[in-house]
């Protein structure tokens, strides 16, 4: 399919074209950065909202709540939904969309599932295109469900306004988790599952940890107990997450926000192509492999080797 | 390095109560290198293409128990046409009687596997059928 026919396709609500540019986020095509590069100026509408936490606390349950809540106040919704892929036959099972059965037929809710895989660029480059992609598709809300525990999901959460940390009932453990790595990045803490004995002990304890951290800026991170069966907190939550929008915008936070984003991307994206060029340029060679060997014997050093590579590039490059 | 794999929808159309057999044929091809996309119980054939489509996939394996496969996979194959889609291989399993294969056949299903059917078969069959 060619650049121009996915660009249209895109721009005028084609799901497939959408679809289908996703495909060739996650395998890594080239054309799909020509598409997103031409894309590039209609996205930056969205509100993208981050879901992250243990599995099987209610994260996909919760995005078709807060779905069936954007849809009441006549928003359309992208869902994006990312679960590990297997580290050993690198496929993966992916179950979200049984949760997401009630918006299966809306025109206005498109749903992806997407593969953790062994991405060369990282999850978060993959993710982020394909946020960007449902962006320029025109959705004015992206959901981003993702499971909470290592660098990447951190890194995935970056590309959201809003980060939603979910949590359950119970296990006192997890409280030390949320210390240690996710209590940065939540602007909203849910407890779900609020029937279970201990929701209110569970968010008297995140409270209680938020009201000890030092590292607070000006939005302090509400607690939310919900019921994602019954849909109860739901209205209250979304309310939360507008509040944290509006937040953002009259803070500065958000422009603030949108130029470090900018900068971390473009940095990154220099840094990969770079270092593909160099690459590019010394793989295979004889001359390279030989270094290689060398420093293996300990007869030249790594630091000597590698200055001397990249002065050299820098030299071919300006003749 | 390509990272290219090949995306399933296990889809379970009509109104069977249980998916064991589903979940096992998911694993499977999960364990062989796939992405699957397991939609749970009680798919209407619109909301199969629906998935199949967002989801992009390269192959949809329908599995049914209850018996109304001669009303539901011409139906999918039906919204597939419609839609314009003809790059998406779609293989059946469960329970199907011997007589009604031919006519499933020529509506487009590539290929019905029975019960007890190995699981490497069905794998295979993906690897060497799928459209792409
Ligand atoms: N008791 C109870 N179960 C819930 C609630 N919300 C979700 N669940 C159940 O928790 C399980 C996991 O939910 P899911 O949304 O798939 O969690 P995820 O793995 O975090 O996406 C499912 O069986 C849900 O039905 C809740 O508020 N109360
Ligand atoms: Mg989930």
């Amino acid at each position: 399919m060619s650049v121009e026919k996915l660009v249209e396709g895109i721009l005028s609500g084609k799901r497939r074209e959408l679809a289908r540019l996703i495909s060739l986020i996650e395998d890594e095509d080239a054309i799909a950065s020509e598409v997103l590069s031409r894309l590039y100026k209609n996205t930056g509408h969205a509100k993208i909202i981050g879901v992250t936490g243990p599995p099987g606390s209610g994260k996909s349950t919760l995005v078709t709540r807060i779905t069936t809540e954007y849809r009441k106040r006549e928003q359309s919704v992208g869902i994006i939904c990312v679960d590990p892929s297997s580290p050993f036959s690198g496929g993966a099972l992916l179950g979200d969309r049984i949760r997401m059965q009630e918006h299966s037929l809306d025109d206005e809710v498109f749903v992806r599932s997407m593969g953790t895989r062994g991405h060369l660029g990282g999850l978060s480059r993959a993710t982020s295109d394909a946020v960007r992609a449902v962006d320029a598709f025109g959705k004015d809300v992206i959901l981003v469900e993702t499971v909470g525990a290592g660098q990447s999901e951190v890194e995935v959460i970056e590309i959201a306004h809003t980060v939603i940390v979910t949590d359950v009932p119970g296990s006192g453990d997890d409280i030390q988790a949320i210390k240690a790595g996710i209590m940065e990045i939540a602007d909203i803490f849910v407890v779900n599952k609020s029937d279970l004995p201990g929701a209110d002990k569970k968010v008297t304890e995140i409270n209680a940890m938020l009201d000890t951290d030092q590292k607070m800026g000006t939005w302090r991170p509400p607690v939310i107990l919900t019921n994602g069966r019954t849909g109860e907190g739901i209205t209250e939550l979304v309310d939360m997450i507008e509040e944290h929008f509006a937040y953002l915008a009259s803070s500065g936070q958000l422009e603030a926000r949108g130029l470090r984003r900018s900068r971390e991307e473009l940095e990154q994206l220099m840094e990969y192509k770079l270092t593909r060029e160099l690459l590019s340029t010394l793989r295979g060679r004889p001359e390279y492999e030989n270094a290689i060997r060398e420093i293996a014997l300990r007869r030249e050093d790594p630091y000597t080797v590698a200055e001397r590579l990249i002065t050299e590039f820098l030299v071919k490059c300006r003749e | 390095m390509s990272s290219k794999k090949i995306r399933v929808l296990v889809a379970k159309p009509g109104l069977d109560g249980h998916d064991r057999g589903a979940k096992v044929v998911a694993r499977a091809l999960r364990d062989a290198g796939m992405e699957v996309i397991y939609t749970g119980l009680r798919q209407t054939p619109e909301m199969i293409v629906r998935a199949a489509i967002d989801e992009a996939v390269d192959v949809i394996g329908l599995s049914i128990l209850s018996g109304a496969h001669n009303a539901i996979f011409p139906r999918v194959m039906e919204l597939l046409n419609a839609e314009g889609v003809d790059d998406i291989l779609v293989v059946a399993g469960g329970i199907i009687p011997e007589d009604d294969v031919p006519m499933l056949k020529e509506v487009g299903i590539a290929e019905v596997f029975g019960p007890g059917t190995p699981l490497q078969e069905i794998v295979d069959f993906i690897q060497s059928n799928v459209k792409k």
